[in-house]
């Protein structure tokens, strides 16, 4: 679990991978041509970054004719945005803080 | 981890806490209070007001649900378009209180809110734990 944050966390530090990467959530499918006349970097290095993205489970692709469609897969994100994980993160603060207020009160 | 689970989600976050109900209720009601450990905030404990939590980048949408004074306090919370309900039951003890945080949300209609949802909630938590970290020497 901790292994597959790192490699989600390492595969979008990168801005050009997560441009991409956002890119494929907002608009959808897109092939690598399309993706390469927006990103401003050359057909190969979208290339490579897709190849990255796809390791991290991020985007599939898939295969039609000539063309390579991406896609995102934002399950994957799952790890990072567990709801409950953060939510019960975020209380167990706040109770902390309101403690503290607690002590600080007058009865 | 593929589909969002159509169930209801649920956070508990329960705590025996050395001080009376009365005053832990204060904390928990009063709004120059509340501004101290959690947001500020335009709360009047009144069944059907709406109230805010606000932060410095937006703000949390609440309605209050269900008030018994000194006992439970319940309002809804929303967020990034996503509606969970706040519950607040406070149990006395025999050194204090029992204070009980549940929310609840996600419905099954809500799944889709979810997912639109997702790229605003670590950034939801960023903005808030880096506004809450800022003003914690304030207090």
């Amino acid at each position: 679990m901790a292994k597959a944050q790192d490699v989600l966390f390492r595969t979008l530090a990168d801005p050009t991978r997560r441009a991409i990467f956002e890119r494929l959530c907002r608009d959808g499918e897109q092939t690598v041509g399309a993706l390469t006349a927006r990103a401003g970097i050359s057909q190969p290095a979208v290339s490579k970054h897709l190849g990255l993205l796809k390791r991290a489970g991020l985007v599939s692709n898939r295969h039609q004719g000539r063309q390579t469609h991406y896609r995102a897969q934002i399950e994957s994100l799952n790890l990072l945005v567990d709801w409950t994980t953060q939510m019960t993160a975020f209380w167990r603060k706040r109770f902390d803080d309101l403690e503290s207020l607690l002590n600080r009160m007058d009865q | 981890m593929n589909a969002i689970s159509a169930d209801i989600r649920t956070v508990v976050v329960e705590r025996d806490i050395p001080h009376a109900p009365e005053k832990i209720w204060r904390a928990l009601t009063q709004p120059h209070l509340i501004a101290e450990w959690l947001m500020q905030n335009d709360f009047v404990p009144a069944v059907g007001h709406r109230f805010s939590l606000r932060t410095e980048w937006g703000a949390i949408d609440c309605r209050v649900l269900a008030i018994e004074p000194g006992t439970t306090l319940s309002y809804t919370w929303e967020a990034l378009g996503l509606e969970s309900v706040v519950t607040w039951t406070l149990t006395p003890t025999a050194n204090g209180t029992r204070l009980r945080m549940e929310q609840t949300g996600f419905r099954p209609d809500q799944t889709r809110a979810y997912q639109g949802a997702k790229f605003g909630w670590p950034r939801f938590f960023a903005a808030l734990e880096q506004m809450l970290s800022n003003d914690g020497g304030a207090a």
